[in-house]
């Protein structure tokens, strides 16, 4: 198991979370995340900040630009 | 054929047959699935709305145009992006307010910086205890979900354009890494280094934003 310090675990997080990181290196974020609550609360914080991205309010394409697309698509395939 | 509103759409054969033989409902589709995620991306290289609307808008011209020679060497998804991409990187340069994309090789250190300040520091590190990870207050009301909303768009608006591009793809669209590393032709290390500087930078305003609401003065 790796041992990291609390900058080099907070650089670790996104691979820890896509799963990029070796076994040994996955160990120690574990274990020096269960065991330093200021870490502990950042990795909380980091989480919901990737929730609250999630959360973002949809775009829409305007009214007229989707019939303007919907009628080329129409006559493209007719032609 | 129904409608797709909220469901998965159909494999890529059953998309690309259907946008041949003229389906509208599978055009009608793809559009209101993708084209939220296109304008976001499209914003990461363009000024104004209505440029990204006019690059969403020329990408699906240029679908509609090359469905029939498309040869599904991508998924369709990537290769709609991939034209979005490539359409708006042509209008950013054009209107000069984005750099050519290889000045971005390096990025990360623009605005990286900015994000820094109180709160930053993972555990008891180098602040010492002095300066310990507070906790965040869940955003139960409207009111401060509707903030910190504004707060996020005002975020990724200040962020280099390629960690803005791939912080929209994965985390507001959804993009898988394998479809982000496709669609900007990126090594996934590289894709992983740019969404953690964007993350970090984004949680690093969050913090700020919720010191300056849970500390009265």
């Amino acid at each position: 198991m790796k041992r990291f310090t609390c900058d080099e675990l907070a650089e670790l997080l996104t691979a820890y979370l896509e799963d990029a990181l070796d076994q040994p290196s996955r160990a120690g974020v574990r274990a020096h995340l269960s065991c330093c609550e200021g870490c502990e609360r950042y990795f909380d914080q980091f989480r919901a900040t990737i929730n609250v991205l999630g959360d973002q309010p949809p775009e829409k394409l305007s009214a007229d630009v989707r019939d303007r697309l919907m009628s080329a698509f129409r006559e493209r395939r007719r032609s | 054929m129904g409608s797709f509103a909220g469901g998965a759409l159909p494999p890529d054969d059953v998309v690309v047959s259907a946008l041949r033989a003229g389906d509208e409902a599978m055009f009608a589709a793809l559009l209101d699935t993708w084209s939220r995620g296109m304008l976001r991306v499209a914003r990461s290289y363009v000024s104004t709305d209505h440029s990204a609307e006019e690059v969403v808008q020329d990408t699906w011209l240029a679908v509609i145009d090359g469905i029939d020679a498309f040869e599904q060497r991508s998924s369709v998804k990537t290769w709609v992006f991939r034209i979005l991409v490539n359409t708006a990187k042509k209008r950013g340069v054009r209107e000069s307010r984005t750099l050519p994309w290889s000045t971005f090789e390096q990025d990360g250190e623009p605005g990286q910086g900015s994000f820094r300040g109180r709160g930053r520091g993972p555990g008891q590190g180098p602040g010492g205890p002095a300066d310990p990870v507070a906790a965040w207050p869940t955003p139960e009301g409207e009111a401060l979900a509707g903030e910190v909303r504004a707060l996020i768009a005002e975020a990724l608006a200040r962020l280099p354009p390629r960690q803005r591009v791939v912080i929209s793809l994965r985390d507001v669209e959804g993009c898988t890494s394998d479809e982000v590393c496709e669609i900007l032709e990126i090594s996934p290390a590289n894709q992983r280094v740019l969404l953690h500087r964007a993350r970090t930078a984004v949680r690093g305003l969050l913090a700020s934003y919720y010191e300056s609401v849970t500390q009265p003065e």
